[in-house]
């Protein structure tokens, strides 16, 4: 069954895309189909892929790793960086040594956020990434998106929050699927 | 005319439909009248008794068993490199029939072992790949039922049929090489001189047939209720999403 | 990738990782052996490779369905599969984790063991290296079913139900191995195979272990 039919928009360096759209309208499928995490029933998606950094909705830490390991790990996996600007940007010095089993839930999104900016990709494709912070750390997150698209990136999120981000909105209501025909003798089951 | 029109769910309704009453009868003749003869008909074997005509139910079962995993895994095949749902649909359907046929196989073996060998069950190589092959048909079935998206579940049983192929083979030399056996030899051979006689034959082919046709009439069956399943999800989700609207 | 393995291990030592259960299950499920089959020295002598394989093979098996279930609960495996590295050595790199840390600490315990089963003189090389060369493939295959049954709830089960079919032969060839070189009789047949089939199953089956991945990501 369809989700999405006749989308259609491009993404330009230094560019924020801002996915508004009722529950189940099918935000994260998008995502994570221009993620790559599965392929679109129809169309295409142009973009590079090495270029893709995603976030989706659960934290990707491992609580018995302390945050600077968690952050080495994904900048060796990404090709190296350091992860003190990331640390930085997301206010987590001082949480560098401690395990992430001990973080609250608002500091476990900011660690996996900071993963963003040690991946040195240039689209990060963000799946509600305001679940959990508090008002400053909306602005540190809001921050290092502005940083982000300032340096040449470029970034799509589906977030219900207005993060005062330079950014169009794209709203999918208009994109729903319509029902599929009964009876279309196309192979499928209906 | 190409022999992909028959993926299209609705053709291949349309065309079951219509040979299934021929096979179903042809099937149940060829069965039927090759046991009577078989039974009946047939002198005992001098050294067997009349414990050999066991041979005509586990012989053909036998042979559909393996066969059976055979057509799912051309249908596992069919289904990953062209994506038309009924080959998936066909290897799912295929599975119940295929582990019932391992099943008979083993059962009646068991029944002629009795007086043959002394034994109900011996760790000879025959018997112990058959036993595999019915645990990679559980495993092939359970993976089915626990899956709920569908076409995702076809995906992981055709990629399990593949793999599961390979290790049955290998299974099988393993086992050779484990234990050499105290099962005769094939009873028919394209390649040997000496097979059972024609008086036991006849009826045999018959029977082989028979069991041929009735898979063949199960999975056609079969194939066509998860059809209709699948349409009948469709529908319900189409009619949600109608609400939904 | 060697950050990837690091961070298994890693994962594995620290607290919670649960290393040593499998090798504690192996204790445990040898320990029982001459309670339920008595405590003659012979009979244990006779049956004590093939004990000492399937004790490796269930202690590797109970220790699959930590493999990757717990990258797949907190969003690590989606993340994974976006990065730059592939799929395929990705898993690769978690059956090596597997094997070291499980596979491995099997493989040196097993001549201990061997003891407490009055394991022939002759036998103790021989359980050791047929364990040695087959474990890694139990970690391989193993990777395999637990790609296959990751997205499920008590997937534990079916997991059991799935990879024991695929761990016949190579139990086949790594307990006749032990149990030859237990007799004194000759191993060189079934070591090859042992050793076929553990490099068959580490070259191909990451292929088909990321494919199942895959499906299962989307």
């Amino acid at each position: 069954m369809p989700v999405l039919e006749g989308l259609n928009f491009t993404l330009s360096a230094g560019e924020a895309l801002v996915l508004r759209g009722p529950n189940g309208i099918g935000k994260t499928t998008l995502l994570r189909t221009l993620a790559g995490l599965q392929a679109p029933s129809a169309g295409e998606i142009l973009c590079d892929r090495d270029a893709l950094a995603y976030a989706g909705h659960a934290d990707g830490l491992k609580l018995t790793l302390t945050v600077a390991e968690n952050l080495t790990f994904w900048a060796k996996v990404f090709g190296g960086g350091t992860i003190e600007t990331a640390l930085e940007a997301f206010n987590l010095g001082g949480l560098r040594d401690r395990a992430a089993g001990g973080l609250s839930a608002g500091q476990k999104r900011r660690l996996s956020l900071a993963r963003l900016t040690v991946t040195g990709r240039e689209i990060w494709i963000l799946d509600e990434p305001t679940v959990s912070l508090d008002a400053a750390s909306v602005q540190l997150f809001a921050q290092a998106i502005r940083a982000h698209l300032a340096a040449g990136g470029a970034a799509i999120m589906a977030t219900h929050i207005d993060l005062g981000v330079e950014g169009r909105l794209l709203d999918l209501a208009p994109f729903k699927a319509k029902l599929p025909e009964i009876d279309a003798d196309d192979g499928g089951f209906l | 005319m190409s022999i992909w029109e028959y993926a299209n769910p609705k053709k291949f309704l349309a065309t079951s439909e219509r040979v299934l009453p021929t096979l179903w009868v042809l099937s149940g003749a060829l069965i039927v009248g090759g046991l009577i003869w078989g039974f009946f008909f047939t002198p005992d074997d001098y050294r067997q008794g009349s414990t050999v005509k066991i041979i005509y139910l586990h012989v053909p079962a036998a042979l559909m068993a393996i066969n059976a995993w055979f057509m799912m895994l051309v249908a596992s095949l069919i289904w990953v490199i062209r994506r038309h749902h009924v080959s998936a649909l066909a290897a799912k359907a295929a599975a119940p029939v295929g582990v019932v046929m391992t099943l008979i196989a083993l059962v009646t073996g068991a029944i002629w072992g009795q007086p043959m060998w002394g034994t109900w069950w011996a760790w000879d190589p025959r018997l112990t790949s058959f036993l595999v092959l019915f645990l990679f048909y559980l495993g092939y079935i359970a993976l089915w039922e626990a899956i709920d998206n569908p076409d995702t579940a076809a995906d992981l049983t055709s990629i399990l049929c593949l793999v599961g192929s390979v290790f049955a083979v290998l299974s099988r030399y393993a086992v050779n090489f484990w234990n050499q056996g105290l099962h005769q030899g094939a009873s028919l051979s394209l390649d040997k001189e000496e097979n059972v006689a024609d008086i036991f034959a006849f009826p045999l082919y018959a029977c082989m047939a028979g069991f041929g046709l009735l898979f063949l009439v199960l999975v056609l069956y079969r194939t066509g209720t998860e059809i209709r399943v699948r349409r009948m999800a469709a529908l319900i989700q189409r009619e949600r999403m109608a609400a939904d609207a | 990738m060697s950050a990837l393995l690091i961070r298994d291990l890693q994962l594995a030592f620290r607290a919670g990782g649960g290393f040593g259960l499998g090798l504690a299950f192996f204790l445990i499920v040898t320990v029982m052996v001459p309670f339920s089959v008595g405590p003659n020295s012979a009979t244990l002598s006779v049956i004590a490779p093939g004990v000492l394989w399937l004790g490796a093979l269930l202690a590797c098996l109970l220790s699959l369905d930590r493999l990757l279930a717990l990258d797949w609960e907190d969003g690590t495996l989606d993340l994974l599969a976006t990065a730059p590295l592939p799929l395929e050595g990705v898993l690769s790199i978690k059956s090596l984790a597997h094997w070291l840390t499980t596979g491995l600490p099997l493989v040196l315990a097993a001549p201990l063991l061997g003891v407490l089963l009055n394991l022939p003189t002759q036998g103790f090389l021989w359980i050791t290296l047929s364990l040695l060369i087959g474990t890694p493939a139990l970690s391989v295959i193993g990777t395999f079913g637990a790609a296959l049954t990751v997205g499920l709830k008590r997937g534990g089960l079916l997991l059991s139900l799935l990879v024991m079919p695929l761990y016949v032969p190579t139990l086949i060839f790594g307990a006749e191995v032990a149990r030859r070189g237990a007799e004194g009789m000759a191993v060189e047949t079934p070591l090859l195979m042992l050793a076929g089939i553990t490099l068959g199953t580490i070259a191909l089956l990451p292929f088909a272990s990321a494919a199942v991945l895959r499906v299962n990501l989307r």
